[in-house]
């Protein structure tokens, strides 16, 4: 096997020193009843017998590049430059540990604080970690946090939020006694701002935007209702490119701020890894979940960065800690900091623009030909149509075609029947859009 | 760690089986943490303090200490209303290690039973606890 | 000593992101306008974020700097104990990176994702047949989430019973994650003391183990490197009184085909596959921490499963015990394929292989440290073995002096004052894929840095000396933290 180095005479010696006769015997001290005779697996491939399978493996699955795919809902595509891949594959970031020798880790660490700061300013918040898992998780994560916070034990969320998120929130709430109840949202798509309690037994008020329809909410209506009621406001998103364009949830009130990174050059992978964004306030800072690096200098004055108020997480605080967060999603919060360097501020905001554009076209071409936006409210990369029953048995028909043509949402939403999601980014052509059109209303 | 030889404490205080010291006053008892335990946390970083009027039992935990890499919890050597902190703290954990028994005192009690002092030991009876631990 | 791995050489200083940036420059091609503008209101509209401004050389010259500051797997030797930091293989990148895989939608129609579905399929039986337990969920996106997935599993079990328990017992050699994940579900963990021979006995267990204790998370082998062989009489114990065995599964690559977990009594466990399975750990993530239950535990695991019907492959929902969803989608997919890709590169032989070669390294160096180092448990350790700087001490040299020492010498520290248990421990798991010659330049430098202990300690404060950076000022980084610039 060519990762493992030992020949035989290796072996023979090594033994020797250990002071045993043969492999075998180093594993003396398991019971004989605890061993396992054999593993039943399938036998070894070479290099190249493996790549004619994983070949094969991957042909049988259908990516963007292959079909033309409208689908959003938590998972986007965008044009990944080549950059990102080649300098994310280095191995002296990709085969690193957690940077706990700081002298030896400068790399992951100087870019992890950098990840750290232009998350920050995207969100329009004061401080963000080092990642979650990804945007449910880190969702579920924000919330637990606003009751520690609070000290109470209820948050409302919007039913506008991704059915998936507040499915997980469900998970990690289940034995914990806090309870979860959720609020409608209105005709023209965007959540509800009287539709949450207003009384002040509430940790926390939970929006999305843009939502799960692929409506921009006003976020401010809803912050300044949660402060009222003694709550925090937490914003969550599945498409951060939004906040190229749009008003920050920092600005907007937010006292957490959180969601998934995956459309930050990183591939959409089946769905992950993806990367759990999570920023908040200072005055927060000590309830925050998961890893921070700061800035520092070292013995010779010269700056340099550490992993910081480790004091917060699970290695220190055992079962008192603000999270049982590790491992995290650290390479993917380094390919987003590389992805929002090479935009910069211009091409960021430049790329969100052409989303909205793209996406735009798309509603109005559709809605040309009757397939009508459900929802009147702004919106970003995605948009709901209300189709007629017939359009179940021709969105199956396109699949054929290799056109995925929008996401069902009765499933979700029992109440939306022949509702679907449509998603269109930059990598949609005015010809790919137009073909969409052409291809539903034929 | 410095052998407990060179480590202070003042004889007008008494203290708890966790170091904590408590400084009986004229209404309060001010509170904070051992020469001792100070230098086994090593340097400080963050102090965590209730808020005032919080009303706390005696071994009741009325905060945590930080250094980089431990926390500990604080202990009411004696019951009663937290009537001050010491906010100073916030920008400078440090005075707990510089000065423990002056700047770095971390907040005030208006005691409840006055019974509780019992309870405490002196110079002389910590230092035979200190001496056993080592 | 010869001539060390480490040396000095040209690295360079390199700003900050944003101190490089220049009005006016851009790194990436923005794709053509080819509709028409569609304006939003303006009352959503901001500024848009302050990103800083590069070219696409100065974002390349930038992370190439960064990346030499680092230290991987790929640079040297990395023998952090409890971490199995061995070999990536770069076929698994291959195999990740297939468009097939990489570009695939998360909710993409059954018909069209087969192939993705299959492999994990299959990884799930893999893994099934490796531990020997009968059902796995893949969900869990690292080995603290797939802890979480366990005691939620725990915790709908005890909820089915009728009666929830209140506690759990975690003995003192726990890896932190473990009492952390238990109090997510509200157990509040009881210690369990290890015995005088650095394992867990019945006699220990029996006392504590109630009719409020939902169980014990027992991590095996344990911190200390040392197989729990009474495993199987606790487990009969915590079974006897209505409790459930839970294994930290992260040093499995001790006993890769040696043992069947199945058998030692486990009911839930979880495995790392950025550890035994050999993905990358790419600086603290991503991983994957799937979880493997007996039987009876398989109806509440997390949902979508995977079912095969025919030859057909699909998610379903439909498991009403389920503890629900911890990940947004299937969890971290392009992780799992990287395992996959693993698992059948070795082969059932090449897997048993790596867990002898493994067990067989550690006790090496144990073997050739012992008379520098004071070795708490001597006798045979399986992947990792545990020393202290008690022999150092007296020389006022500390574990950690020693660890910034040794990058000195090319090498990245053990882990270190860990465990607990063990004051100022070097927890040294070499893993399966260091040759002889690199374990002997290991061991030859942490002999020389025993000798500079007694000789010239002074050395050892002032190290590291060849790293980008001298010690850092971490009371400072605390004191007034500094997270963004």
């Amino acid at each position: 096997m060519r990762y493992l180095p030992h020949t035989e005479e290796d072996i023979a010696q090594m033994l020797r020193v250990v002071g045993v006769d043969t492999l075998e015997d180093l594993f003396a001290p398991i019971p004989p009843d605890c061993r396992r005779p054999s593993l039943s697996l399938p036998e070894a491939k070479s290099e190249w017998e493996l790549n004619a399978h994983m070949d094969g493996l991957a042909a049988k699955t259908t990516p963007a590049g292959a079909c033309k795919n409208f689908l959003g809902a938590g998972s986007y595509e965008h044009f990944i430059p080549a950059v990102v891949p080649y300098l994310l594959g280095r191995g002296e970031f990709v085969t690193s540990y957690t940077p706990y020798q700081p002298e030896i880790s400068q790399g992951t660490l100087q870019g992890i604080y950098e990840y750290q700061t232009l998350t920050a300013r995207l969100l329009g918040m004061e401080v963000a970690n080092a990642s979650m898992y990804d945007g449910a998780s880190a969702f579920a994560e924000a919330l637990l946090m606003a009751c520690r916070i609070t000290r109470k034990n209820r948050v409302a969320l919007s039913r506008a939020i991704h059915p998936h998120y507040r499915r997980v929130v469900q998970t990690y709430f289940a034995p914990s006694g806090y309870a979860l109840e959720t609020f409608s949202f209105l005709k023209d798509g965007t959540s509800d701002p009287e539709g949450f309690p207003k009384e002040t037994d509430l940790a926390a008020v939970a929006v999305q935007s843009p939502n799960f329809f692929g409506c921009i909410e006003d976020l401010w209506r809803f912050s300044e209702k949660a402060h009222a009621a003694g709550a925090l406001f937490v914003t969550v998103f599945t498409e951060p490119l939004a906040w190229g364009l749009l008003k920050n949830p920092g600005s907007q009130g937010a006292d957490i701020a959180c969601g998934e990174g995956q459309s930050l050059g990183i591939p959409q992978s089946f769905g992950g890894p993806g990367l759990g964004m999570f920023a908040t306030k200072m005055a927060h800072v000590r309830h925050m979940p998961g890893r921070l690096v700061g800035k520092t200098t070292d013995l010779d004055g010269k700056r340099g960065f550490v992993l910081t108020l480790a004091t917060r997480e699970q290695h220190i605080r055992r079962e008192k800690a603000t999270s049982n967060i590790c491992t995290n999603n650290s390479l993917c919060a380094l390919c987003a900091a590389m992805y929002m360097a090479s935009l910069g501020k211009s091409g960021f905001k430049a790329l969100a623009r052409i989303n909205v554009d793209k996406s735009m076209y798309l509603k109005r071409r559709l809605a040309q030909k009757g397939l009508t936006p459900a929802f009147q409210g702004s919106t970003f990369n995605e948009f709901t149509v209300k189709a007629g029953p017939e359009f179940a048995k021709k969105r199956k028909h396109l699949l054929k075609k290799g056109i995925i043509a929008g996401l069902p949402l009765a499933p979700y939403y029992p109440e939306l029947a022949d509702h679907y999601l449509f998603c269109a980014t930059e990598t949609k052509t005015r010809k790919d859009l137009d073909t969409l059109v052409s291809e539903v209303t034929s | 760690m410095k052998p407990i030889e060179e480590l202070t404490f003042p004889e007008d205080l008494l203290y708890a089986k966790d170091h904590e010291w408590a400084r009986f006053e004229d209404e309060n008892v001010v509170i904070g943490i051992s020469d001792y335990a100070q230098d086994q946390l090593g340097d400080v970083v963050y102090v965590e303090l209730p808020a005032v009027g919080t009303v706390l039992e005696k071994g009741e935990v009325f905060g945590t200490v930080e250094s980089v890499k431990a926390v500990s919890e604080l202990y009411m050597p004696v019951g009663g209303e937290v009537a001050a902190v010491n906010e100073a703290l916030a920008d400078a954990p440090e005075k707990v290690n510089q000065s423990p028994y002056e700047d770095g005192w971390m907040i005030a009690v208006k005691p409840g039973d006055a019974s509780e002092k019992e309870g405490l030991m002196t110079r002389s009876a910590y230092l035979d606890m200190l001496k056993g631990l080592n | 000593m010869k001539e060390t791995v480490g040396t000095t050489g040209l690295v360079f200083n390199e700003p900050l992101l944003w101190e490089k940036s220049k009005k006016g420059r851009m790194g990436y091609a923005l794709p053509k306008a080819d509709v028409p503008h569609a304006p939003l209101d303006a009352a959503l509209v901001s500024e848009g974020p302050d990103f800083p401004e590069l070219s696409e050389v100065d974002v390349v010259r930038h992370y190439t700097r960064l990346s030499q500051w680092n230290y991987g797997v790929d640079s040297g030797m990395y023998p952090l104990g409890s971490c199995t930091m061995k070999y990536n293989p770069k076929t698994n990148e291959r195999q990740a990176a297939l468009s097939g895989f990489a570009g695939a939608h998360p909710l993409l129609p059954e018909a069209l994702c087969q192939g993705i579905l299959e492999l994990l399929f299959h990884l799930e039986r893999y893994l099934a047949e490796i531990t020997g337990m009968d059902a796995v969920s893949l969900q869990p996106a690292a080995g603290a989430q797939g802890e979480l997935a366990g005691m939620l599993v725990i915790h709908a079990y005890h909820r089915n019973q009728g009666r929830q328990r209140l506690k759990i017992l975690v003995p003192d050699t726990a890896h932190g994650t473990n009492p952390a994940s238990a109090a997510l579900c509200g157990y509040r963990s009881v210690p369990v003391p290890s015995g005088a021979r650095g394992i867990l006995t019945p006699d220990m267990v029996a006392p504590l183990m109630d009719e409020d204790t939902a169980g014990i998370m027992i991590t095996n082998p344990n911190t200390l490197g040392l197989f729990e062989k009474n495993v199987k009489a606790i487990a009969a114990l915590v079974h006897d009184r209505g409790g459930l065995v839970y294994c930290d599964g992260a040093n499995m690559n001790a006993l890769l085909g040696m043992v069947d977990m199945a058998a030692t009594g486990v009911d839930v466990l979880h495995l790392n596959l950025h550890k035994t399975f050999s993905t990358p750990h790419g600086g603290g993530g991503p991983g994957s921490g799937p979880i493997c239950v007996k039987k009876h535990l398989a109806p509440f695991l997390p949902v979508p499963r995977i079912l095969k019907k025919g030859k057909t492959y699909r998610l379903s929902e439909a498991f009403p015990e389920s503890i629900g969803k911890l990940h947004a989608f299937f969890g971290n997919t392009g992780v799992m394929i990287k395992a996959y890709s693993y698992i059948l590169s070795m082969g059932p032989n090449g897997l048993k292989r790596a867990s002898q070669l493994a067990v067989l390294n550690a006790n090496y160096v144990r073997k050739r440290l012992k008379d520098c180092f004071h070795l708490p448990h001597d006798g045979l350790c399986m992947h990792e073995c545990v020393f202290s700087d008690k022999h150092q001490l007296p020389h006022h040299v500390t574990t950690l002096d020693m660890a910034k020492r040794l990058m000195d010498y090319g090498f990245h520290p053990p882990t270190i004052y860990f465990p607990l248990v063990v004051s100022g421990a070097l927890m040294i798991e070499p893993t399966e894929t260091e040759s002889k010659e690199t374990l002997d330049r290991f061991i030859e430098a942490l002999r020389a840095i025993a000798r500079e202990a007694r000789e010239t300690p002074q050395t050892l404060k002032n190290a590291p000396g060849r790293c980008k950076v001298r010690r850092l000022d971490e009371v400072g980084a605390a004191r007034r933290p500094c997270l963004t610039g």
